[in-house]
């Protein structure tokens, strides 16, 4: 019993720690961790869809999910390359970042339009 | 039988279609009802319109009042115009002839100085032609003006030094080509000269022209069937001068001038009716201006300028000796007016396939009620076959020669048919060896029969019986055939020999097991007897033979596949059923709704995060240049994201990457104004 409340004490330390540390994160890394929440939350949901009902539509499931993961994959290669923690991206702008993010998405989309069907 | 009735019926009128092209008919009711679909008038040009009135006039048709009407409108117009040209007034003057518009003496008069003052200054057969025809037109309408002529010698020598050697005419002295065509022309303009010219012209001149017109008649061609034409050399652009023209044109322009010199031609009558055979054989035209060209060149010729030639027709060219048919003549004039007094004569018969000739010198009875004369009895010679019958038209009257053109000896090829004897119809088994019967049983064509025979592969059958037409002479059909069909519809078929009248088939099956592919069992046998001129020909199942042959050997050919009806062969194929892919199992739609709201949910949770991090639009540029260029890019990317769409909606990939070309160029251009603003304004800030 006391090992387990110590486990779980350990957890809230370690939740809290954590949260605690999130907080100092810059607001704009916490938009794109939301952002890439959002977009594996989608992809999840979709996954669930096909889990239930089965696979018809193969290439429309797979843009839905290959869209929501890649774009999640993107915003993480940008939050790597705008986070000012990581000294090798420091020479580079977060702008400069942003506009290979949106390039990058558009390419992505022109793709999974094309294989939507 | 209803089919063999058919065949025999088909047989005819295939024979009766090529014997048309040597039997001419008259003019009749079928070229009036033709005449008068073919002329509709909707050509509003003078000379389409007196081309079809012409036509109608000869034929005894008459032209509604609405066109005549109309078309007296158009003859007053062409004529009061003073800019009319010559060719205008020449037909507008042709058609006035036939309707008998209100024109005053006073238009004619002027017409007539017009028309003066051009003659002397014409130097083509064509101004010659239209201007002489024109002052022709006016004599005949009206006695008042005086067109008589006071050069006529002189356009007289005009005109004929346009004329060739070989008796054909050019259309102008600068033109080396001449044509029959042309010589029709100017045999018509040279016939008007005479009859306009004020004193008479030179008898020297008239007779060179006779002698022009012998030479022209040097060339006509000849078909076989005895019909006469003047081929075209000269090819028109028009496209309209071929033989019919040219034929047509002379014919006119002969009558033409023989009306006019009131002199005898002493043209040779075979070659008139000839030329008249060459109109009617042409039938019924399909296209107006030929239906003008035949029918003018026949009136031309009936109306006793030159001759009349008579056409023989014969009523029916296919007659039965069984019913007794008559072979009636009836002798016309080319247009079916009743010939003078005259009787027609059978001279000959020929048999087709032997060129002797019988000589007959038969006198066709005449029925002059009807205007029919009936040979009442065939020649003893003629049995049933195709025949050529020679037939002499006789005028009664000696001065009738001299008008008249009988054409000489016409050969009409005849069909006579009759119903074949048939009798002493066997069949029978014999045994191989000697050859003795066995069974043996009498067929009648006449009723049904079904025997019932049986044989083994040592015997053999034998099928006779004899033919022989009405006149008792022995007959060999076209066709004589046995036919034997196994169960399995392998058919085969055997000619049946004949010597004389006896005809006889013996089938040895000795010698045929292998041909008959070993195959024991029954077998329909079917006769087929028939000939064009047998009137009862027939194709008769006579019944069946059981046949019993020999096992077949390990070798031995297998009879070929049968298909069920050889006339399926050609009928509908089976109709091709597709199979198409089954439709994919789809979920219910709520669900698929129920998933596409739910998917909402995490953009509705992103928004929601977005506000509780406090995100706002403060380092949005307020200037308005970098504004303007922050809020282009965001429409930029909007544009990209809305021809996606579109892309997946209906753009194909290429017209796609066209527009996102463009629209890429354009959002780096102020992505990168926009991005490198808010760089510096950071740098700025950083610095500060």
């Amino acid at each position: 019993m006391g090992k387990s409340s110590a486990t779980s004490k350990d957890a809230q330390a370690l939740f809290h720690s954590l949260r605690s540390a999130y907080a100092a994160t810059p607001t704009n890394l916490k938009i794109i961790d939301l952002y890439v929440i959002f977009a594996v939350a989608t992809a999840l949901i979709q996954v669930v869809y096909v889990g239930l009902v089965g696979s018809f539509p193969f290439n429309s499931f797979l843009s839905g999910v290959l869209s929501c993961v890649g774009t999640a994959v993107l915003a993480v290669c940008l939050r790597i390359q705008v986070n000012k923690e990581n000294k090798e991206f420091k020479d580079l702008p977060p702008e400069r970042a942003f506009a290979d993010f949106v390039l990058c998405n558009l390419v992505l989309h022109l793709v999974i339009m094309n294989f939507l069907g | 039988m209803a089919t063999n009735l058919g065949f025999l019926i088909l047989i005819f009128s295939i024979s009766s279609i090529y014997v048309s092209a040597s039997v001419f008919y008259p003019i009749s009711d079928s070229h009036r009802s033709a005449a008068s679909e073919i002329f509709t008038f909707s050509d509003p040009s003078l000379e389409a319109t007196y081309e079809a009135l012409a036509t109608l006039e000869v034929l005894g048709v008459g032209a509604n009042s609405d066109v005549q009407t109309s078309t007296c409108k158009s003859v007053v117009d062409t004529l009061s115009l003073p800019t009319s040209n010559i060719k205008n007034l020449f037909f507008g003057l042709r058609v006035n002839r036939l309707l008998k518009c209100e024109l005053s003496d006073g238009h004619f008069m002027d017409i007539t100085a017009r028309i003066k003052d051009s003659v002397p200054g014409a130097n083509s057969l064509l101004d010659f032609y239209y201007s002489i025809g024109s002052l022709i037109d006016i004599k005949g309408q009206t006695s008042e003006v005086d067109v008589n002529l006071e050069n006529a010698d002189g356009i007289f020598r005009s005109i004929k030094a346009l004329s060739q050697s070989d008796g054909t005419w050019r259309y102008s002295s600068n033109n080396p080509e001449s044509s029959a065509y042309a010589a029709g022309l100017a045999l018509e303009t040279l016939g008007g000269v005479v009859s306009l010219a004020s004193s008479e012209i030179d008898e020297y001149l008239i007779n060179t022209v006779k002698n022009d017109i012998m030479k022209l008649f040097d060339s006509v061609e000849k078909y076989d069937d005895g019909a006469y034409y003047f081929d075209e050399k000269l090819l028109d652009a028009s496209g309209h001068h071929g033989p019919l023209s040219a034929s047509s044109s002379v014919v006119r322009g002969l009558t033409t001038f023989a009306k006019a010199t009131s002199t005898s031609l002493n043209l040779p009558g075979d070659k008139i009716s000839g030329l008249a055979k060459f109109f009617l054989g042409i039938g019924v035209p399909g296209n107006a201006k030929d239906l003008y060209y035949q029918i003018d060149a026949l009136a031309c010729l009936e109306s006793n300028s030159v001759l009349i030639p008579l056409i023989p027709s014969i009523q029916s060219t296919v007659i039965s000796h069984t019913s007794k048919d008559e072979l009636k003549v009836r002798v016309t004039t080319v247009l079916g007016s009743a010939a003078p007094l005259l009787s027609v004569k059978l001279m000959q018969v020929f048999s087709s396939g032997s060129k002797d000739a019988s000589i007959i010198d038969q006198e066709l009875k005449f029925d002059s009620e009807n205007g029919i004369h009936t040979l009442e009895a065939l020649p003893e010679s003629v049995d049933v076959g195709k025949f050529t019958f020679v037939f002499e038209i006789v005028l009664h009257d000696a001065e009738h020669k001299k008008i008249y053109a009988t054409g000489g000896r016409t050969k009409v090829p005849i069909f006579v048919t009759g119903v074949m004897k048939v009798d002493k119809a066997k069949i029978a088994v014999l045994d191989s060896d000697l050859g003795s019967v066995e069974t043996q049983k009498k067929l009648s064509f006449e009723e049904e029969n079904s025997v019932s025979l049986s044989a083994n592969h040592l015997q053999k059958l034998r099928v006779s019986f004899q033919l022989s037409t009405p006149l008792g002479n022995a007959f060999n059909p076209h066709q004589a055939f046995l036919k034997l069909t196994h169960e399995t519809k392998v058919e085969h078929i055997f000619m049946v020999g004949s010597s004389g009248k006896q005809f006889t088939v013996v089938l040895d099956f000795l010698g045929l097991v292998e041909k008959f592919f070993y195959l024991s069992g029954k077998y329909e046998i079917q006769l087929t007897v028939g000939d064009a001129v047998m009137e009862n020909s027939f194709m008769q199942a006579l019944g069946h033979v059981e046949l019993d042959l020999p096992e077949p050997p390990e070798k031995a050919t297998r009879s070929p596949p049968q298909s069920v009806d050889p006339y399926l062969r050609y009928g509908p194929k089976d109709e091709i059923s597709h199979i198409f892919r089954t439709p994919e199992k789809l979920p219910r739609q709520e669900l698929s709704l129920a998933f596409s709201c739910l998917i909402l949910l995490p953009f509705i949770g992103f928004l929601v995060g977005l506000l509780w991090l406090g995100v706002n639009l403060k380092s949005f540029p307020t200037s308005t240049v970098p504004a303007t260029f922050a809020i282009l890019f965001h429409v930029g990317i909007g544009a990209v994201l809305f021809l996606y769409a579109l892309f997946w909606i209906k753009l194909d990939l290429f017209t796609t990457l066209k527009a996102l070309g463009f629209l890429g160029i354009f959002l780096m251009f102020v992505g990168h104004r926009t991005l490198s603003h808010i760089a510096s304004t950071s740098a700025k800030l950083k610095s500060a």
